[in-house]
């Protein structure tokens, strides 16, 4: 893995307060990272975090939120502004694909390409299936997928409008180790090169270490720490480490 | 059998339907994705045809389509004709009448349509009108053939509307079910027994046939 460089990066802020039935989060960070992790245990908020810097959640619940990247706003309650998820550069793969059903992986792909031409629609959307090793899956059916190969056509549909942020919420779940490994070094490197930045929420602390990422440290609703892994993973480190008897 | 009858229902019940797929759609996408309160008198107003008595609503709309109102005269000036006792002025009135069954099974299938294809779907650029005619649509695409379906056999056995503001004029507003009554009025219980079969036979085939691409589908038990 390579490591981060903050330099390049643009700077992504948000300021949230968003209620949520009974759960309340708020959170101030700023992420200047390549590849920034959210890390918290399930039902800290990671994932509410991650929807409204999407765009997604506006009329759900009291909210008062701003969020910036690159200097453009996003959001911000107080001017009443909200830019519409589709025009923020943004894409949200989630744990659960969400591929449409009526369409195949081709049309899936292509399906946020509506800018281009017949022939670059083709050429993106074979790009995409080459990056997440999906070439073969082309005309197949949602329907005719395992929940990891429909995870790659998630990503490769969510990266094909050539987004500037892209916001991961446990992705590779359903993709064993070594796949995973090997989908994230090829996905790195292709961020990397079309300067996209990433945002990857996890409960898994490996997945931190892994990517050498920024962290955010976030306990019910509230950012606890932020700093390299090392530092704000610690404990995290230490336990792994005894669940595989390394000294 | 009195095919001009049987001929003017079925154009009565194809208008209609084309029509109310046309209202039921974006009405029916703008009530599951709007969130204003005001959306919630606009349901209610989309569903009174279900609760209220058919020659209340005939009554009406004899009453607004007629010249005693400014809507009236103003149709009548327009088409040349008044809109009540023709057919045009049928087709409005069976529209009416039919939008709920058009418009609940739409509300009922674009709302089951999971909210991370709807997210999905924003996130990368679809606006609201791609959005209902490249998702919701052909997800729901179940609720449609029953909207279709309904909105059908319901103009095509309706009698109260249509006896209030098209009367019994053969070619023009006379449909099956005025046949049949008046069928039954003249004790013309063979011709009546014939005309009530077919309108049976109508309903039976449909909705068999409509429950038969759900059951084939994996409908219920999937």
């Amino acid at each position: 893995m390579q490591q981060v460089k903050r330099a390049e990066a643009a700077v992504l802020e948000a300021t949230l307060n968003a209620r949520r039935d009974s759960f309340l989060l708020e959170v101030e960070c700023s992420f200047a990272s390549e590849w920034t992790v959210v890390f918290g245990p399930s039902g800290s908020g990671k994932s509410t975090l991650l929807r409204l810097l999407a765009g997604l959640d506006r009329r759900r619940g009291p909210l008062r939120a701003r969020v910036t990247f690159d200097g453009r706003i996003l959001t911000d309650t107080a001017q009443n502004l909200w830019t519409a998820p589709g025009r923020r550069a943004t894409a949200l793969v989630a744990q659960q694909p969400a591929l449409f059903p009526h369409l195949s992986v081709r049309a899936n792909v292509a399906f946020g390409l509506g800018g281009l031409d017949r022939a670059g629609r083709t050429r993106r959307v074979n790009e995409m299936l080459e990056l997440v090793g999906a070439t073969e899956l082309a005309e197949r059916r949602p329907q005719h997928l395992s929940g990891g190969q429909a995870q790659r056509i998630a990503l490769a549909r969510a990266l094909a409008p050539g987004p500037r942020l892209l916001l991961l919420d446990e992705p590779f779940s359903a993709l064993d180790g070594a796949a995973s490994d090997a989908l994230i070094g090829r996905l790195q490197a292709w961020l990397r090169e079309h300067k996209v930045q990433t945002v990857l929420v996890t409960h898994e602390a490996a997945d931190a270490f892994a990517l050498e990422a920024e962290v955010v440290l976030i306990r019910e609703g509230r950012v606890a720490a932020q700093g390299p892994v090392r530092e704000v993973l610690a404990r995290e480190q230490a336990r792994l480490l005894g669940r595989l008897r390394i000294p | 059998m009195d095919w001009q009858a049987l001929w003017l229902t079925l154009r009565l019940a194809t208008a209609t339907t084309a029509i109310l797929l046309a209202v039921a759609v974006p009405l029916a996408a703008v009530l599951v994705l709007g969130r204003a309160r005001w959306l919630a008198v606009v349901e209610a107003l989309a569903t009174l045809p279900l609760v209220l008595p058919p020659t209340v609503l005939g009554f009406f709309l004899l009453v607004l389509l007629g010249p005693r109102t400014a809507i009236g005269r103003g149709l009548t000036s327009l088409l040349g004709h008044p809109l009540a006792f023709s057919f045009s002025g049928l087709v409005v009135g069976s529209a009416i009448y039919s939008l709920p069954f058009a418009v609940q099974p739409l509300v009922a299938g674009f709302a089951a349509v999971p909210t991370a294809l709807v997210d999905a779907a924003r996130l990368l650029g679809a606006g609201p009108l791609r959005l209902v005619h490249t998702v919701l649509v052909p997800v729901a695409r179940r609720s449609l053939v029953t909207a279709v379906v309904l909105s059908f056999l319901h103009t095509v056995g309706e009698f109260g509307v249509v006896l209030m503001i098209g009367g019994d004029i053969p070619g023009s507003t006379r449909t099956l079910s005025i046949v049949l009554y008046n069928q039954v009025e003249n004790f013309d219980y063979g011709a009546a027994y014939r005309t009530a079969a077919l309108l049976l036979s109508f309903s039976v085939i449909a909705l068999a046939a409509l429950y038969a691409t759900g059951q084939a589908r994996g409908g219920r038990r999937a």
